[in-house]
Formats: structure tokens, sequence, C-alpha cells
């Protein structure tokens, strides 16, 4: 069996203070122990969510190569990606590419749209002459719903913010990677435009056959377009399983407090309990043996202090919780 | 609940704000560009309103007119706005500033960005307090500014903490202490939860809440997120390019969304109950500068007709307590005839 387009085994990051004059050294764990694996066959969304702080910007860091791992490997066809040569890098950057939050920001103000195509088709020579690149041009803006005639010849400034998303999404149709990391695509676009960034990413899924890694805070954008869905709480992963599964029927504590807090976009349906958030110190002193979420968990025990939980299989469908509430079930899984 | 509810009805009744016909432009070398087109709704007493909108419909620069803090190259063109029986937008500085904090207060957008970086939590607080009612006692002020925390749910140890070592969720709530230290008739919250993640937003929202009830003011919550708005207003108020489209109770809006525009936002929550196939709209927008003739949302409405290019609708009441600027529906809310909506529902 090929082996998977991309498979992160074991990634650690953690980042260190130099220490100053005054202020001690210190370590903060980013990403703990961190495994994903990303098949060719069939090409599927996952989602990377959880709070600020739980690793997923560093996940998409580490993913694209802009900061080296502390510790374990990123395997792009069984390749490491710290091993790469230059020749496999510039094919590495190429089949995995990134659309990333800001679409203001992304843009260099004094070009034309048409810029960021041209340079894309110049630098990995997709194209061998004019008339060509202008028909992959205007077939990739397609594949998003716009049209040349509409865009190309605009400057930034004169698109919406979903617009310029979806060219960034067409650019990236352009290149034809396997992998895009999305990094909070559609966060700072209006609701009511969200809808064609989110089917933009759907149709690039199933006709091109390209995997996303999609990075989100917003479960319910998640819960539309996911098919896998790994919960992130700092650094480590707190439940993995299908989107449906998880969001149906969260069991880990912290994802059922995430899940309940999403507001129902329903005034028949109120919050119906308060909830306490313990003081910041005690969350992020949290050490790195035990459970990170011990301290805001309200059915913690004391052996979850003493060894982080691993992943335990919930009901043998790939529906996995780090959590020792879920020790036993694991235990009979095996047997059914 | 209940022996209550007849005394807040009549409290319901009574209006604390009324705005009329807001209009603020902001200046460009190329002409204005129209932020607030003329926009008429009335505040009650005790209730909160939910001003509604995408990026640049104008929602917060509706609130910063009410608020007097326009910056220019913004001005407030026209309009009255009155609170408490005080016409504001005619009323001098030096008035308007005893104002601002005792009656009416704002919690802004970036809690982070809001506080001063060198001045300690409690002085953020006392600063605004000795503003308003001159030198006072030291002691009591520590105690009050120590109720005001346990009010947002702060420990006291942040009382000499800075605002770098507070966390977002922390700081907002400082910010909530300081709009309500001085008792305001109306509070204005600007996306004031926006910022958070998804379980500090629910706690800072629900603080909100019991503050809220606690205090009795009024409020106008700006935001995008349908799904918080479920949670927390009485009404909403629907802006679209600079204009009001749609005002109703938030159950009814829910249930019953009349104007095209207010569809397509109900349409486009995201749910975590089901999966449905996504509604894609076209978001091409007029030129805020040049709005066309008849009513804003005609570039982008499907249902749009003749009449809909020259003449603009107003906003009217067409069923109880419920307002809306369109054509499509005649004056006690049925539909007109001939034109088919049910696409949209």
């Amino acid at each position: 069996m090929a082996p998977p387009v991309l498979e992160i085994r074991n990634a650690t990051k953690v980042y260190r203070t130099s220490g100053g004059f005054l202020s001690p050294k210190k370590e903060v764990v980013a990403l703990q122990d961190y495994s994903l694996t990303i098949e060719k066959e069939p090409a599927s969304i996952t989602t990377i969510a959880g709070e600020s702080g739980s690793g997923k910007t560093t996940l998409a860091n580490v993913v694209l190569g802009f900061t080296p791992l502390t510790s374990g490997q990123i395997l792009f066809h069984g390749q490491d990606l710290a091993t790469m040569n230059r020749q496999q890098l510039l094919n590495y950057r190429r089949n995995v590419q990134a659309v990333f939050q800001d679409p203001f920001g992304v843009y260099n103000p004094f070009y034309r749209i048409e810029h960021v195509f041209d340079t894309v088709i110049h630098h990995f020579k997709l194209a061998r002459s004019g008339s060509q690149a202008r028909d992959m041009i205007e077939d990739a803006l397609n594949v998003v719903g716009l049209h040349g005639v509409d865009v190309l010849r605009k400057y930034p400034h004169q698109l919406s913010g979903g617009q310029r998303q979806r060219i960034m999404m067409a650019r990236v149709y352009l290149i034809k990677p396997e992998v895009i990391v999305a990094d909070e695509p559609v966060s700072m676009v209006d609701a009511s435009l969200r809808a064609a960034i989110l089917e933009a990413m759907l149709s690039l899924r199933d006709e091109l056959g390209v995997s996303f890694l999609y990075i989100t805070h917003d479960l319910s954008t998640a819960y539309q377009v996911g098919d896998k869905i790994n919960i992130l709480y700092q650094g480590s992963v707190a439940e993995t399983g299908t989107t449906v599964q998880v969001i149906d029927q969260p069991q880990h504590p912290y994802v059922q407090l995430l899940v309940e807090s999403v507001p129902a976009p329903d005034p028949n349906i109120k919050w119906d309990t308060e909830i306490e958030l313990p003081d910041e110190e005690i969350l992020r002193s949290a050490t790195s043996t035990g459970c990170r979420f011990y301290p805001r968990c309200p059915q913690r025990m004391d052996r979850c202090l003493e060894v982080a939980p691993p992943l335990y299989e919930i009901d043998g469908m790939g529906h996995e919780a780090a959590c020792y509430l879920y020790e036993d079930e694991a235990q009979k899984a095996p047997a059914i | 609940m209940a022996e209550a509810s007849g005394q807040d009805v009549q409290r319901r009744q009574r209006k604390v704000l009324e705005v009329r016909n807001l209009r603020v432009h902001y200046e460009t070398p190329t002409g204005d560009v129209i932020a607030v087109a003329g926009i008429d709704f009335d505040l009650y007493d005790g209730e909160t309103l939910g001003l509604v909108g995408e990026s640049g419909s104008g929602k917060s620069t509706a609130a910063y007119g009410i608020l007097k803090l326009v910056q220019p190259p913004g001005r407030i063109v026209e309009g009255n706005v009155v609170l408490d029986g005080d016409e504001l937008v005619t009323m001098n500085d030096s008035n308007f500033r005893q104002l601002r904090w005792t009656k009416l207060a704002l919690i802004p957008q970036g809690a982070m960005n809001s506080l001063n970086p060198t001045m300690r939590v409690h002085r953020q607080i006392t600063d605004a307090i000795e503003a308003h009612e001159g030198k006072q006692d030291k002691e009591e002020l520590r105690q009050r500014v120590l109720d005001l925390f346990r009010m947002v749910g702060l420990p006291q140890r942040l009382y000499n903490m800075f605002p770098h070592e507070l966390s977002g969720g922390m700081k907002q709530r400082v910010c909530i202490a300081m709009g309500i230290a001085l008792h305001p008739t109306v509070i204005i919250a600007d996306e004031s939860t926006s910022a958070l993640d998804v379980v500090v937003q629910r706690v800072v929202a629900q603080t909100m809440l019991r503050v809220k009830k606690a205090l009795g003011v009024s409020m106008i919550m700006i935001g995008h997120d349908m799904g918080l708005m479920a949670q927390m207003v009485d009404r909403i108020a629907v802006m679209y390019a600079g204009k009001l489209v749609e005002v109703s109770p938030v159950e009814t809006i829910f249930e019953d969304p009349l104007h095209p525009y207010s569809q397509v936002l109900i349409e486009s929550i995201p749910s975590l109950k089901e999966r449905k196939p996504l509604k894609i709209t076209e978001g091409i927008t007029h030129d805020p500068r040049n709005p066309p003739p008849g009513c804003i949302f005609q570039l982008r409405c499907p249902f749009v007709m003749e009449h809909c290019r020259s003449e603009a609708p107003p906003l009217r009441e067409v069923k109880a307590r419920h307002q809306v600027a369109c054509h499509l529906y005649n004056d006690d809310g049925s539909l007109i005839e001939g034109v088919k909506v049910e696409a949209a529902v």
C-alpha cells in the first residue's frame, strides 16, 4: 500500500524563551505528541479545532515548514520533511499549499489580481503559452464561481473579502496541490459570504481530490464541511473522530463544554447553566505530566494528575477521546 | 418572573433612547461614503436591542454616531438622538461629557486595546468615577471597585494588576465593570465578545446578561453572530448598507424573517444540529459613495422587481412590533400579489 500523502508522527513543538535579565527561561509546549494521517484516497477535509493557544496555528506552521519541529516527523509520501533536499522541498511546497486567515493581508495592494496568477504560473512553470495560461486561470476562477473579466484587471481593494478569499482558492486550484492547509479561511469573512468559500473547498475536494487541513475555532462551519475532526486542547488531542460523531456525541469533558457553549441560533433554546473559568495562572501552569484539562474538569480524578490519558476508543468506529472516563469501554471494544 | 412581568411590560413601553434620521458620512476625495443613511429606531427601558449586519453595513458607525464619537473625516450630517429627553447631537461638548459614562456608556470592541497599558486595573475604573464625581474617599472608592469586580465575576487580586497581565476575557470584563461603574441608562456594546474563544465568550456574555438584569439598564448590542444574538437580545434591528431593513422581536425574526436580506442572514447561520447544503449568495454591493436609486438591496435581492429600482421602500410596521423596508409586503404583512417567495423559505 502506498504511503499516505501526509503523515504527522508524534510531533512536538516547544517554544523556549531565552530568558532575560530578570525573567527566567520559560518553556511553552505548543504541540505535544501529535499524530495525524491524511490518506490519498479518498480526499478528505480534516478539521483541527481548538481555542486560542491550543496549538492549531503551530500545527499549520510546522506542516508548512515555517518552523522546525522539536521532535517527531512530518512525512510526505513517506519522506521526512526534515531530510528533503532543495528539489524535494520545492515539490513539497508545490503540493502542500496554504490559504490564510486574512484575505486583506495576503495581497500586494500595488498589483492587479492577475499578478497573483501570473506569479504562480511563472514560478511553477505551469503553462507553455500565454493563451494556455489564460485558459487555466479562467478554469480556476470558474471552479470558485468567479469570472476572469470581473476580477483579473481589478486591484485587491476593489473586491470583497469573500471574493479575495475565493481568488486564493482559485490560485491554489491552479497549482493542483495534494493538500491545502486552510488556517481560519472564513473567520474574517461575513457570515452570508462564507458559504461560497466553503463550497469552493468542497468542490476542490470532490473534483480534484485535494485534501484539506481545515484549521478553525468555529465548530459550526466544521460541522457543515468537515469529514474528520481533531479537537486540540493546549497542544494535545482531546477528542478525534468523524465530525458528526464528535459534535453530535462529544465525550471528552472539554469537548462537551465547547459544543454546549456554541450559542444556539434559536431564541427558544437559551444557555441554562452558568460556568466559571478558573484563574489564568492555574490554567497555564498545568504541568506537562497529567491531563491539561484537569484544572477545569468537572469530572477530574486523582490519577489524571499523574499521567496524561491516552486516546481511548469510544465505539470501535474511530471515535477516540483522551480521557480516563473511557478506559473501560476501550478495553471492552476489542472483544466486539 | 411572573409577578414582575406586569411592571416589566410597563417599563418596556417607555422609550429611553430615540434615534431619528441619523446620517453619518465619511468624507473622501471622490465623494462622501454614506455609512449611515438616515436610520430611525427606539430603545425601550430595560430592553436589549441587537444591531446586526455585515462588515461595512454601518452598525458600528451608527453606534459611534449616537455616542458622538465619530472621528474626522467622518461627521454626523443630520439627525436627532434623544436620550431621556436630552437632544445629544446638538448638545455642546462639555455638557455631553457629563453624560458619558453616567448615562451612556460604551463597551468597546477590542478590550485588548482599550485599556491604558500604563495604568493599573483599578485606576482605569476610579479615573472614570473621579472624573465625574470629583475626588473620593480612598477606602470608599476601593470598595466600589471591588463591588464592581464582584459583579462581573473578577477576582480581587486583579485590583493592582496591569492590563497585560490579564487574559482577553478578563480585560473584557474590566471593560464591562467600567461601563457599569456609574450606573448608565444605556450601554452600547460593540462586538464585545467577538474576539474571544467560544467558552470565554459564553462566560462574558452571561456576565453581561446578569449585570444588565441586576442594574436594569438598557443595552444596544452590536454584532454579526446571529447565534449570540439569539441568546442575548430582545429585539433585532438588521442593517444593510447604512439603512435599517428590518426591526423585529428576536423570536419573530428567527421564525419568520421578512426582508430578503434578513432571510439570507438567518439561512446562512451554520447549524450544529443538521448538515444542510450550503446556500450561496453573491456578495456584490454597490459603491457606498453612490448608492443606486431605489432599494439598497436591489443588486443582491433574488426577488427584485421593476419598482425596487426606482423607489426606496420606507421602513414601516407591517405586523405587531415588526417593521420592514421592502416592497414585497402589503401594509398588513401579507405578500403582494403575484410574487413567489417559496425559494427563500
